[in-house]
């Protein structure tokens, strides 16, 4: 199989959200042939590697194999959260796309 | 409470086979027109306002105190004003937490207004008891920070428990026309009218589970609808600017479709189901509420033809023993301060203001606090993770601090207005504003402690 490096804004989409100060993203697939390959490459590991300046502390994946998702958690990356923030996304809101912006390498589906 | 699940045979054979409930506001400040459409067209049975969070919340604490009349949700007047009438001729009832931190007052402008729009008889079943501000003292813990309510240090706003759907269950028993809360679970707000139309008791967790499901999801209205969706390029959403709010029609079994009103704008497919199922959810086999304990991970989704989506499958673990409070402190003043720059070397002439700004709140001024210098366009929102090379020639400073002194807060104000004869060549849009700004954090009371009583007003 060919494969190819994508932005992950190409093959998944995400929402963040937040409770104090934890954020939680989901990320999912918009074609199951991707799963496998994002869920190897988008590990907790990786993004404390790449966005640990903001993403404080621990971060937990929870993994939803029936949809096709992953779920971040992560503590301590709103800055204390939207009542003591000084972030102008006091919410993480923007923090769907921080992750969408990871580069993956996938197979070629072909669509 | 525990009385409500038992039922005799007449009001056994009340019971509904499908339920359709609207949802008209999805926070406090949602649109109004989507929920008008949904109680003209929708044939609902309910329609439910979620307008509170914790900081709105905690605001209202502070409105209250000012002035015990006030507390509740600021457009509750005006989105009652429009949309009661268009209820009363649907036949379609109001479940909602715009009472905030004053559910009594809400309940009376609510009469207000109905009595003012001559709906007769109208009643308004109004539920307290989620206001546990007496109930906190000095020595409460606050698990999450390792620490007590007297070591915040701050005065403490006011303190509301999460109440679920037991507290009002009497509340749409009485048949009132609308049900009034403060601090309600979310999903409760839904699940309330689920489990009054199904009899479903207060320990069939699969049932509550899955209810609870369908209640998170149309708990944010438009999130679920296509709304906080598009991303030109990538996902497409049609007519975004008259999204549609969400209707669920659920069955007594607990599935549900989600939907949305036929020429409104939105979608809803297995992408929008699937982002807002695990909005604002940690652990998604254990999300914990007042009434259950939520399994979203076994959640099925199965897309029903055009903007339909079957929801089914999720499930339930007994419910926790003890009612999570979210207690409110009063946090100063949020100080923001900006200035424009654009054209070639903004982004210098940008950094250089904020640099200069930084100096003189430290060194002249003494502010010790933390203080944030923005160059919006160049870092703002993920520049603290990855500052990319950009070519922009536009570029917002902006500067932010907290503080209990308002005088202290004005002066960030000040200095970045100076910049604009003092600082570099070319700054201008000055901007400043001060946001009175609240702290808040969670402790947790058994339930057996948290009292709910139902009151009901007529017009």
């Amino acid at each position: 199989m060919k494969r190819k490096e994508v932005q992950l804004r190409e093959i998944a989409h995400a929402r963040a959200g937040d409770k104090g100060n934890i954020s939680n993203v989901s990320l999912f697939v918009f074609d199951p042939r991707h799963y496998e390959a994002v869920k190897a490459q988008v590990t907790p590991q990786r993004l404390k590697a790449e966005f640990g300046g903001v993403l404080r502390g621990e971060i937990v994946r929870y993994e939803l194999e029936g949809l096709h998702g992953l779920n971040f958690v992560m503590s301590e990356a709103l800055e204390g959260g939207v009542n003591s923030s000084l972030n102008l996304d006091s919410h993480g809101k923007s923090w769907s796309f921080l992750l969408l912006s990871l580069h993956v390498n996938v197979e070629e589906t072909g669509q | 409470m525990g009385d409500h699940g038992a039922m005799n045979a007449t009001m056994k054979a009340a019971l509904k086979n499908q339920l359709k409930i609207g949802t008209g506001a999805g926070f406090s400040a949602d649109r109004l027109d989507p929920a008008l459409d949904l109680v003209r067209r929708g044939r609902l049975d309910y329609l439910v306002f979620e307008c509170v969070g914790e900081r709105t919340l905690a605001f209202g604490h502070r409105d209250r105190m000012r002035d015990p009349a006030l507390g509740y949700n600021p457009l509750l007047e005006k989105r009652f004003r429009a949309v009661l009438p268009l209820c009363a001729g649907a036949g379609t009832r109001v479940v909602t937490n715009m009472g905030a931190a004053n559910p009594r007052a809400a309940a009376e402008r609510t009469v207000e207004v109905a009595r003012a729009a001559g709906l007769r008889p109208f009643r308004v079943a109004c539920v307290t008891g989620d206001d546990v501000t007496a109930l906190i003292g000095e020595d409460t813990q606050l698990p999450e920070t390792g620490s007590t309510v007297g070591r915040v240090g701050l005065p403490m706003v006011g303190a509301n428990a999460y109440i679920g759907a037991d507290a009002l269950l009497p509340a749409l028993e009485s048949g009132a026309d609308v049900i009034m809360a403060g601090r309600v679970s979310d999903p409760s707000l839904f699940l309330a009218p689920m489990r009054h139309a199904f009899g479903w008791s207060w320990n069939d967790w699969g049932l509550l589970g899955a209810g609870t499901v369908t209640g998170h999801l149309m708990e944010c209205a438009a999130q679920v609808t296509g709304g906080y969706f598009a991303d030109p390029g990538v996902k497409t959403v049609r007519d975004l600017a008259y999204v549609g709010f969400p209707i669920a029609e659920v069955d007594a079994r607990g599935s549900a479709v989600i939907t949305k009103l036929e020429g409104t704008g939105g979608c809803v497919t297995l992408a929008t189901v699937k982002e807002q199922l695990l909005y604002e959810i940690h652990d998604p086999s254990r999300y914990f509420t007042p009434d259950v304990v939520a399994d979203f991970s076994s959640t099925r989704l199965e897309q029903q033809g055009e903007d339909r989506v079957r929801v089914s499958q999720a499930g339930g673990a007994p419910r926790p023993d003890n009612l999570k409070v979210t207690v409110a402190f009063d946090g100063g003043f949020l100080a923001e301060a900006e200035a424009s720059y654009a054209g070639a070397g903004a982004r210098e002439r940008a950094r250089l203001a904020g640099e200069i700004t930084s100096e003189r709140m430290r060194a002249l001024h003494g502010f010790g606090g933390d203080l944030r210098i923005d160059l919006i366009g160049v870092n703002a929102l993920h520049g603290s993770a990855v500052e990319r090379p950009t070519e922009t020639q536009d570029v917002r400073l902006r500067a932010a601090l907290r503080s209990s002194s308002r005088e202290e807060a004005e002066l960030l104000l000040w200095e970045v207005e100076a910049l604009l004869c003092c600082g570099p060549a070319g700054g201008g849009g000055f901007r400043g504003h001060i946001t009175p700004s609240v702290i808040t954090h969670s402790a947790y009371l058994p339930r057996e402690r948290i009292t709910t009583s139902v009151e009901i007003l007529e017009a």
